[in-house]
């Protein structure tokens, strides 16, 4: 079964790497990225995994366009990448205001919103 | 093994193993550097799928400007009067098997999925992408262009708000 795949999608190309291990590395990062977002206490892990999960998605989009021989998917990376700079920017600084006030970047002590 | 497999598999195992230190780590300082890499082992894994505009462009915006900006936000969120730069984890346990089960799904729907592979699918690198992504963001993306740039000068303008101290206004001298 293994074999058909790879054949299918190496079939007359150069490109030996099957679709499946592009998907399967992007979906590692994607549950690193959730693992970190869930797990860690501290607000910029939970950033960069947030970046993490986004780097999976970029992947997965790069590598269906190439496979489906379309440069759509890598437009759609460039929005993706553009969207996750104004996050960072907004995020970090939303991050140092809160540090500022409270003097902690622990999630779990920043409950001031919880009614 | 071939060229191709090798420098696959090579950058795969620089993302993985950067990714878990990001996750796992405890020290601050390690999980921001480790990111590094997995941007690097990314825009490699770009450049093997012939996506040579979004490797350099994954360099340029996630190494040079988001990976500094979380620098930046770690030296200046650190307490610098006790030393508070390692972070707890909690509730380890029920997070882990969520995720186990989420890694799980989606794994097995990659792994197993028969995906549809198009004929052309060499197409592309003949030549650089950069033109076709140009052309296309001009021409049928035009709108999501133009908001991605509102989006932009939204997201400096509003940064740089919250970031300000709050008592510069006491600094400037009133105008009555």
């Amino acid at each position: 079964m293994r074999a058909r795949r790879e054949c299918l999608a190496c079939r007359e190309k150069k490109v030996m790497i099957p679709l499946n291990h592009y998907l399967l590395l992007s979906a590692f990062l994607f549950s690193c990225g959730v693992l970190g977002v869930v797990v860690r206490r501290n607000a910029i892990i939970v950033f960069m995994s947030i970046e993490l999960m986004l780097n999976a998605v970029n992947l997965s989009l790069v590598a269906f366009g190439q496979f489906l021989g379309d440069a759509t998917g890598q437009m759609l990376v460039f929005f993706v990448m553009v969207v996750a700079a104004a996050e960072a920017a907004v995020g970090l600084a939303i991050i140092i205001s809160l540090f500022r006030n409270k003097q902690t970047v622990n999630i779990d002590e920043l409950n001031i919103l919880k009614w | 093994m071939n060229m191709y497999e090798i420098i696959f598999y090579f950058f795969a195992f620089i993302t993985v193993a950067s990714a878990s230190v990001v996750v796992f780590s405890r020290n601050i300082i390690y999980a921001a550097f480790s990111l590094l890499f997995t941007f690097f082992g990314v825009a490699g894994i770009y450049v093997l799928l012939n996506a040579d505009f979004l490797a350099i462009t994954q360099l340029l915006i996630y190494v040079g400007g988001i990976l500094v900006l979380l620098l930046f936000g770690v030296m200046l969120t650190t307490n610098t009067v006790n030393i508070d730069i390692k972070s707890g984890s909690m509730n380890v346990l029920a997070a882990a098997s969520v995720v186990a089960a989420l890694a799980g799904l989606l794994g097995g729907v990659f792994w197993t999925s028969d995906w549809f592979v198009s004929k052309q699918m060499g197409e592309l690198p003949a030549q650089t992408t950069s033109k076709e992504i140009g052309t296309a963001l001009i021409t049928t993306h035009v709108l999501p262009f133009e908001i991605a740039s509102v989006i932009l000068l939204v997201a400096i303008v509003g940064a740089a708000m919250m970031a300000r101290r709050e008592g510069i206004k006491s600094q400037i001298p009133s105008s009555k």
